[in-house]
């Protein structure tokens, strides 16, 4: 389902990571391990479509992700792909309401209300519809993230440091709720942790500290 | 959910911000909108009531008074002039028509003005009720004579010497109302016309109260004006007239005429075209003074709107990223920060909009001589929607950079320093 083939990337010239092959059948999960700068993010990136690689393919159904055309590719990663990431980040001055409207407005796919209650139901945040984002506590607003990244049934959740801020027991929930989550909607999910409380959760696995 | 909706919200998030952007734009705009709605409101007015008159001839003193005495009716005569070196002039071959005024009373601060027909001619005015005047002491008054002071036909009332309303009563004439114009939004609203005879009439009792004591009952039957119509009025050679409004017979008339009368003659010839032009331009310096300062504070609104764009999206870099990442397209980042500008200066064009007809309508309520001048702020003038349009155009301008920050967000490196 995911397909990466020769990848080629780094942030600076010095510290080029190479992926030759590697391949995500569906219903499949990745966990990405690393240290801090060790490149987890940027891989991460490369397979939501925000950063070009130096080298390289990623194909996700067989669609070959860096021959779209700039604003091509963001509608695919609209509709497509899910991200979650260490902090909340949300719109601080809208609704949470409005912050997943924005998902489908922004994905251009039509705005359906009724999903957004379905979505935020299954996360146990249906009372929170019409709150201000800054009157949510940190769970609540990362579950508020979740529930964006699965709003458009995406293919592909990918999760970057989902924990790192999370105690023991939130952190291993968090971890299952991504995880059933990402079934429910036959999606494939793929995380970037260094969190070792975590790093068993699958079988799947990409150390990039052994590059 | 849409980008318009978006940036609206980012606005309405900050309403101290907002507030303060939409004032400095409303204040800029509200001024110069007043500026223009006066401007072209007396413009218009100025011209409307020089119409038909190609010169003035009255006694010498400064040109613009003699236009501004004897056409606006607003400042004081210059003085008169002989009644027989007006009939001498009205022989010239130059003049086609010549208007006799003759000033001096009042009636609770409106003006008295001897004439003949061919001075509602002149501003076509046409009669509400009644007819012109035609015998002596009988007086026609405009229409914001009769509203004002709820005078109807056959009301009498005794004139005032002098041009404002504190002055004597001459309480041996009174005038007798026998018409009332219609509105006309000229000088004829805000006048009391007669016959040159009238004020001839009331001036010499006073003068020769004692002698013509004997002759009273005389003066209890009307005496059929001797030019009611057109003309000027028979009279001895001690009579005298304010002014003449001259129309010349050709083109050459504006040429040799005023030298003539300024050099040959004791009489002062104006032209109201230039006067009113250097009127203006004398005004103009002022009025360009006023118009700068209020471009300055709409430049201080445009800066202010941009600083508060550039800075909030510093803080909004993650908002942007986040939105790129949802799929948002770099045009659409563009378009809602240009939006967001838009609107504030919009808003701020709109609350202009408002201040700046509403003050006018305001200071005419407070000032009783605008209504003469015929100045309301009900009226759409020419060129404010191109005012409206430069407040949009301030939108663009103060959120055209940051829009394009916007534009560039680099999604990933924002994403990556947490």
């Amino acid at each position: 389902m995911i397909t990466i083939e020769n990848l080629n990337f780094g942030y600076s010239e010095k510290r080029i990571l190479t992926v030759p092959h590697m391949e995500i059948k569906e219903k499949q999960h990745l966990m990405i391990l690393g240290k801090s700068g060790s490149g987890k993010t940027t891989l991460l990136h490369i397979l939501g479509g925000l950063l070009k690689p130096v080298e390289g393919k990623v194909i996700i159904d067989e669609t070959n992700l860096y021959q779209l055309s700039g604003s091509e590719m963001d509608k695919y990663r609209g509709q497509n792909i899910g991200l979650v990431f260490q902090k909340a980040h949300l719109v601080s001055a809208l609704t949470v309401k409005d912050n997943l409207l924005l998902a489908q407005y922004f994905s251009g796919i039509p705005q359906d209300k009724a999903r957004i209650k379905e979505v935020l139901e299954t996360l146990n945040l249906g009372e929170k519809l019409n709150s201000k984002v800054r009157q949510l506590s940190q769970g609540e607003q990362q579950r508020v993230t979740i529930a964006r990244a699965l709003l458009n049934k995406p293919r592909v959740i990918l999760a970057d440091e989902p924990t790192a801020s999370l105690d023991d027991d939130n952190a291993n929930s968090v971890i299952q709720l991504l995880k059933e989550q990402a079934e429910s909607n036959n999606a494939s999910l793929i995380i970037a942790t260094h969190d070792q409380r975590v790093k068993d959760a699958f079988d799947l696995q990409l150390n990039l500290n052994e590059q | 959910m849409n980008l318009f909706l978006l940036s609206w919200k980012y606005i309405k998030d900050k309403p101290l911000n907002t507030f303060l952007n939409v004032l400095l734009m409303g204040l800029g705009i509200a001024i110069i909108l007043v500026l223009m709605i006066l401007n072209s409101q007396l413009e218009e007015n100025l011209a409307k009531n020089k119409r038909g008159i190609d010169l003035v001839v009255g006694a010498k003193g400064s040109p613009l008074q003699l236009i501004l005495a004897n056409v606006y009716h607003i400042d004081f005569p210059t003085g008169n002039i002989k009644l027989d070196e007006a009939k001498a002039l009205t022989r010239n071959r130059q003049v086609k028509s010549a208007i006799p005024l003759a000033l001096g009373d009042n009636y609770q601060g409106f003006r008295i003005v001897g004439t003949n027909h061919d001075y509602v001619k002149l501003y076509e005015g046409s009669l509400a009720s009644g007819g012109l005047w035609k015998y002596n002491l009988e007086c026609t008054i405009g229409t914001n004579v009769a509203m004002q002071l709820g005078l109807k036909i056959g009301d009498e009332f005794f004139g005032a010497h002098g041009l404002s309303d504190t002055d004597l009563d001459h309480d041996e004439a009174s005038y007798k109302i026998v018409g009332i114009l219609e509105p006309s939004n000229s000088a004829l609203d805000n006048l009391i016309l007669t016959n040159i005879e009238s004020i001839w009439q009331v001036h010499d009792h006073s003068a020769e109260e004692g002698e013509e004591e004997a002759d009273h009952d005389h003066d209890n039957e009307p005496v059929l004006g001797s030019a009611y119509e057109t003309g000027l009025p028979e009279g001895g050679p001690e009579d005298e007239i304010t002014s003449m409004l001259i129309q010349y017979r050709s083109a050459m008339g504006a040429v040799t005429m005023p030298r003539m009368i300024n050099s040959n003659t004791n009489m002062q010839a104006a032209s109201p075209a230039f006067e009113t032009q250097r009127l203006f331009s004398l005004m103009g310096i002022g009025v360009n003074m006023i118009k700068s300062f209020a471009y300055i504070i709409i430049v201080i609104a445009g800066l202010s709107i941009f600083i508060s764009l550039y800075n909030a999206l510093k803080d909004r870099k993650y908002d942007l990223a986040i939105m790129r990442s949802l799929g948002a397209s770099k045009t659409k980042l563009f378009v809602h920060v240009i939006f967001e500008g838009i609107i504030i200066t919009t808003i701020g064009g709109a609350l202009g909009f408002v201040l700046g007809h509403g003050l006018v309508e305001f200071l005419t309520g407070l000032y009783e001589k605008s209504e003469a001048i015929g100045i309301s702020g009900m009226v759409l003038v020419k060129g404010e929607f191109y005012v409206l349009l430069i407040s949009v155009g301030v939108g663009v301008l103060a959120s055209i950079l940051p829009a394009f920050n916007a534009y560039r967000t680099d999604i990933s490196k924002v994403l990556a320093q947490e």
